[in-house]
């Protein structure tokens, strides 16, 4: 076949494309959007079958049988948690304005450039031998329908004569022109959805063709295909599944980084998250994907079989079975059907990984550096849009030249899969930072910086690495005495661990070590104020997504102009008026009226910015005119710290407020006191009046009737005169005792202290008493203890009391029969001192009011007692005041005993 | 004078000294004259004497003045009976509860005893 019609029917076929995009486009643009449906949104998935899938599956099977399936096995596994992370993936990456797997990682973890920055590397770095493969495919399938069934030899010509360069340069062009036409705001381009979508179809139906054209064409059918393969003891041997060159382990980690490839390689996420136009379509697609995958398997095994039939020997390449069947049974159209296929297969993933690769190089790499020089941001950024897409161009050339740069270096040595492998590994270095990130809020931005760095440069050290030995770029003595000559450091068999594939050692070490490192670190690390508000929406974004408000801790203002004209800049005129006209519907504020553009419009800008630059580049540009005050954690802790003091303060207020309560209780019983103390004052002064006047009266009538009546008999004259003497007595002994009462009452200080033995006080004042005593016929006693007993106080004050106590029992003893009694005890710490007599008695009603001011029980037989009626009120408190008791023990008719308690002196 | 000496005072104080005042003062004016030094001693000497003043204290030990003239009030054969009350409590308050008690006049102590005598003989001549 010549050359000539096969490029002629490729660029047939990319014009077809062409034609696809325009109209999926016009489409949109009109509203009826063409993508918009879960079916292109799962053949758009399939974006996953390259030619890896197309030419590789079947070399993969005609070497290790079932081995090529765990590729497929894990994202079917895994889709109907898709309804889960899947969606939840793509409601972030729409409200944060997500333009790549990169850009997802980095604005998780604050918008940080380091981790955009590292993403982009990973991604490139796994990505180009991956795009290297259909450089590889391509090539290939061109120099088997060119050259008839063999492979031409890349590695020998200079590569101006090289096909795969120019195969490079044509994708490089087309995926230009597919990918770098204008710059949409939200990354979306409908256009190359649908022809990726068509591609998928194409692919799928070439490979069909293929298959039933083998099974049928060169077979009857299944069965007369197996009989003869199983013929065949090499081909018996792929389907024993103990002899397979792939076990267990193998098998575990190649559907594990299966798993993360389809979400994570960066054309799958770009298709998946980014081109997603509606989250609803993840269900569909999780079952559609699957069944995709199943059919373009289907013929794996038996296009296999079937070249190992016909081309016994190793005559020609397995990953060739595709095209030389038909070829080689002459079918020239078929074999052109096949071509285009893989042909299809190949430019799809091409098209989508790099344009993938140049928004993260061009948002994640370029840009950042760019707007971080303050000069060349004053210099270039007005025409930054422009200068965006050119990035975008240059970046899509070098990657294509890079990857064909690998091909003629190392790719060619290598399988389809084997290749393809070491992409899927590298990218699974993202997998903890991102499943890590959308559902647990503790992990930090240096947790997944070491995360991703030393999974990154374990899987570097133990898959690309060694390529280039074996490949003779580096020294082999690498592969077998390990780095410095370290047995631990081989690269294929990491701290000892042997007897594995590749690949496997490689994921388990590189995903251990990231998994512990991303995990490790953020617990052992602080996230920054950005940080913790990007987990939170990322977490709970379900939450935000309906309370719809704005999670904001972003306090920072800018001037609305330097916001629109920022938008304009980036967005270009007219888009910038869109949103900023959005801003103002969905908040009612009228941009004209507004001062300032508050924290609300400036996060606004910056996430519609992100949709066009990278959630790290806006962030940055943003900072320029915005005054970027984000809350540090140091003050979210001085706002906690005024937060407690605050509360402390109110907490003591309520202390004050109570103790004033107190305060005020204390001032209202202290109040009551006075008043009842006022009263009892009243009481006092009423009575002492009239216990004064009662004297008087007699004094003054008796003195009149002296001064009136001249004729007065002396005797009468003398009695009269004696009365009010003994009146005038009764007068000033009341005054006295008012008088001490008064002393009691107001001080402690009016007594002396001194120690006093109370034997000789109690002998002087009863020989005071005792004269009376025997006037009045009474019979005595002194009964004091010989232990000598002493006490603290003022004698002459306890001398009153006892005299009060002994003329009281004087008074009230039975004229000519008394018997009182003086008697000293030790009572425990205490000195008793006892008088008694044998007079009336006091009922026990009565017994504690006697104690009480001018209360006097009458004596019923003989009116009223001389007496002030303060006496045993005063001898109480005089009692009281040396801390002691005073008491009575008595009955009526049987005499009373008083008794006088006084605290001991210790010795 | 000679009404005087026909008037019967029974003279009720429990202080004795001011009872010897009294008690002069009016034998001096012709008045038969006895004593008692509290309430109860008072009504019981009430019949048998069956004065026709009694000069009432009010403040005593046991039954007070004002107790002591109701209880005289409510005995008709009391009916020409006058109460004068002599005492050291001289509100107003007090007087209205010594009139209301059924008492006619209100001294307060300390009297002068020409007011006194002077008292006591009009109650005798006008009450």
């Amino acid at each position: 076949m010549s050359g000539a019609i096969i490029i002629g029917c490729s660029v047939a076929y990319v014009g077809l494309l062409f034609v696809i995009a325009f109209w999926a486009e016009r489409r949109a643009k009109a509203g009826r959007s063409l993508v918009n449906n879960p079916y292109i949104y799962a053949l758009s998935l399939a974006v996953y079958c390259t030619a890896w899938t197309y030419y590789g599956s079947v070399g993969r099977a005609a070497t290790s049988g079932v081995g090529f399936l765990p590729i497929y096995l894990g994202p079917t596994i895994l889709a109907p948690l898709w309804l889960l992370f899947l969606r939840k993936l793509i409601l972030i990456s729409k409200s944060q304005r997500i333009t790549s797997v990169a850009d997802l990682i980095s604005s998780r973890y604050g918008k940080s450039t380091w981790l955009g920055l590292l993403g982009t590397v990973i991604a490139v770095f796994g990505i180009i031998p991956y795009i290297s493969i259909q450089l590889k495919a391509i090539a290939i399938s061109f120099d088997i329908l060119t050259l008839g069934g063999q492979p031409g030899d890349h590695l020998q010509v200079p590569f101006y004569a090289d096909t795969a360069l120019y195969i490079a340069i044509a994708l490089a062009i087309f995926t230009i022109l597919f990918g770098t036409r204008h710059l949409d705001p939200n990354e979306r381009h409908e256009g190359l959805v649908a022809a990726i979508a068509f591609e998928s179809l194409l692919k799928l139906a070439a490979f069909l063709a293929v298959g039933i054209f083998v099974v049928f064409g060169l077979y009857q059918g299944l069965p007369d295909l197996f009989t003869q393969a199983l013929q065949e003891e090499r081909i018996q041997r792929l389907l024993d599944l103990r002899a397979a060159p792939i076990d267990g382990w193998s098998w575990f980690w190649l559907n594990l980084l299966s798993m993360s490839a389809v979400l994570f390689l960066p054309r799958q996420f770009h298709v998946a998250v980014v081109e997603n136009t509606s989250a609803d379509h993840v269900g569909k697609a999780s079952w559609l994907f699957p069944l995709y995958l199943l059919l373009i398997n289907l013929f794996v095994l038996p296009i296999a079989f079937a070249g190992l039939l016909q081309f016994p020997g190793a005559s020609v390449d397995p990953d060739t079975f595709v095209l030389a069947l038909p070829l080689h049974s002459g079918q020239e159209l078929l074999a052109l059907l096949a071509a285009l296929g893989g042909f299809s297969a190949a430019t799809s993933m091409v098209i989508v990984a790099v344009i993938a690769l140049s928004i993260m190089l061009s948002n994640n790499l370029v840009l950042p550096l760019l707007v971080k020089s303050q000069t060349i941001q004053e210099r270039y950024v007005l025409d930054l849009p422009q200068r965006l897409l050119g990035i975008r161009r240059i970046s899509i050339v070098v990657v294509l030249l890079v990857s064909y740069a690998y091909f003629k270096s190392v790719g060619q040595a290598y399988t389809l899969v084997s290749i393809g492998l070491i992409s899927f590994t590298a990218v699974a270095q993202f997998a903890p930072a991102i499943v890590g990130g959308v559902y647990w809020k503790r992990g930090t931005k240096i947790g997944a910086l070491a995360g991703l760095l030393v999974g990154f440069v374990i899987w570097a050290f133990t898959l690309p690495l060694p390529t280039l030995c074996e490949t003779g770029i580096l020294d082999q003595s690498l592969i077998e005495q390990g780095l410095w000559g370290l047995p631990w450091l081989k690269p294929y068999s990491l701290f000892g661990l042997e007897g594995v594939d590749h690949v496997s050692h490689s994921a388990f070490w590189s995903l251990l070590f990231n998994v512990a490192a991303y995990v490790g670190v953020s617990l052992y690390t602080r996230p920054n104020a950005l940080e913790i508000t990007q987990a939170d929406l990322f977490v709970d974004i379900y939450k935000y997504r309906e309370g719809g408000t704005d999670y904001d801790v972003m306090r920072r203002q800018a001037k609305v102009a330097d916001v629109t004209l920022l938008l304009n800049r980036f967005l270009g005129p007219v888009r910038a008026r869109q949103v900023l006209q959005t801003y103002s519907k969905q908040t009612g504020k009228e941009l004209e009226r507004l001062p300032v553009a508050d924290a609300e419009l400036v996060n606004f800008a910056e996430t519609h910015l992100s949709g066009a630059i990278g959630a790290a580049s806006a962030k940055i540009i943003m900072a320029s005119v915005a005054k970027d005050d984000p809350i540090g954690l140091e003050e979210m802790f001085d706002i906690l710290e005024q937060t407690r003091e605050i509360m402390q303060y109110s907490k003591a207020l309520e202390l004050k407020s109570e103790e004033l309560q107190a305060t005020t209780r204390q001032l209202q019983t202290a109040n009551e006191q006075l008043k009842a103390l006022d009263r009892l004052k009243a009481d006092f002064i009423t009575t002492v009046t009239h216990e004064l006047r009662t004297p008087i009266t007699s004094i003054k009538a008796l003195a009149r009737i002296l001064q009136d009546t001249a004729d007065l008999p002396e005797e009468k004259r003398a009695e009269f005169l004696g009365i009010i003497v003994g009146e005038s007595e009764r007068i000033a002994r009341l005054i006295n005792q008012v008088l001490d009462l008064e002393k009691i009452r107001s001080a402690d200080d009016g007594f002396r202290k001194e120690v006093i033995l109370l034997q000789p006080l109690l002998r002087k004042a009863y020989a005071g008493m005792s004269q009376l005593m025997e006037e009045k016929q009474i019979r005595q006693s002194l009964e004091l203890t010989s232990t000598p007993l002493s006490v603290k106080g003022d004698p002459d004050k306890l001398t009153q009391v006892v005299i009060n106590l002994l003329s009281n029992a004087v008074k009230f003893s039975p004229p000519g029969d008394g018997l009182i009694a003086l008697r000293l005890k030790k009572r425990g710490a205490e000195a008793l001192i006892e008088v008694a007599d044998n007079g009336i008695g006091i009922a026990a009603e009565d017994q504690e009011l006697i104690f009480g001011q001018f209360t006097q029980l009458s004596d019923r037989e003989r009116g009223k007692p001389t007496g002030s009626g303060l006496g045993l009120y005063i001898s109480r408190q005089i009692v009281e005041r040396h801390g002691g008791r005073l008491q009575v023990d008595s009955k009526p008719g049987e005499g009373a005993v008083f008794q006088l308690f006084l605290p001991l002196v210790k010795k | 004078m000679n009404q005087n000496r026909s008037a019967k005072i029974l003279i009720v104080d429990d202080e004795p000294n001011i009872v010897v005042a009294l008690e002069f003062l009016l034998q001096q004016q012709g008045f038969v004259v006895e004593k008692a030094y509290n309430g109860q001693e008072a009504l019981d000497k009430l019949s048998s004497f069956r004065p026709g003043i009694v000069i009432l204290d009010v403040m005593m030990p046991g039954m007070d003045g004002f107790e002591v003239a109701r209880r005289i009030r409510q005995q008709p054969s009391n009916r020409n009976t006058q109460i004068i009350f002599l005492t050291a409590k001289g509100t107003d308050a007090d007087k209205i509860k010594g009139y209301s008690a059924g008492g006619e006049v209100y001294i307060t102590k300390p009297f002068d005893n020409d007011e006194l005598i002077q008292t006591v003989q009009e109650v005798v001549e006008f009450g």
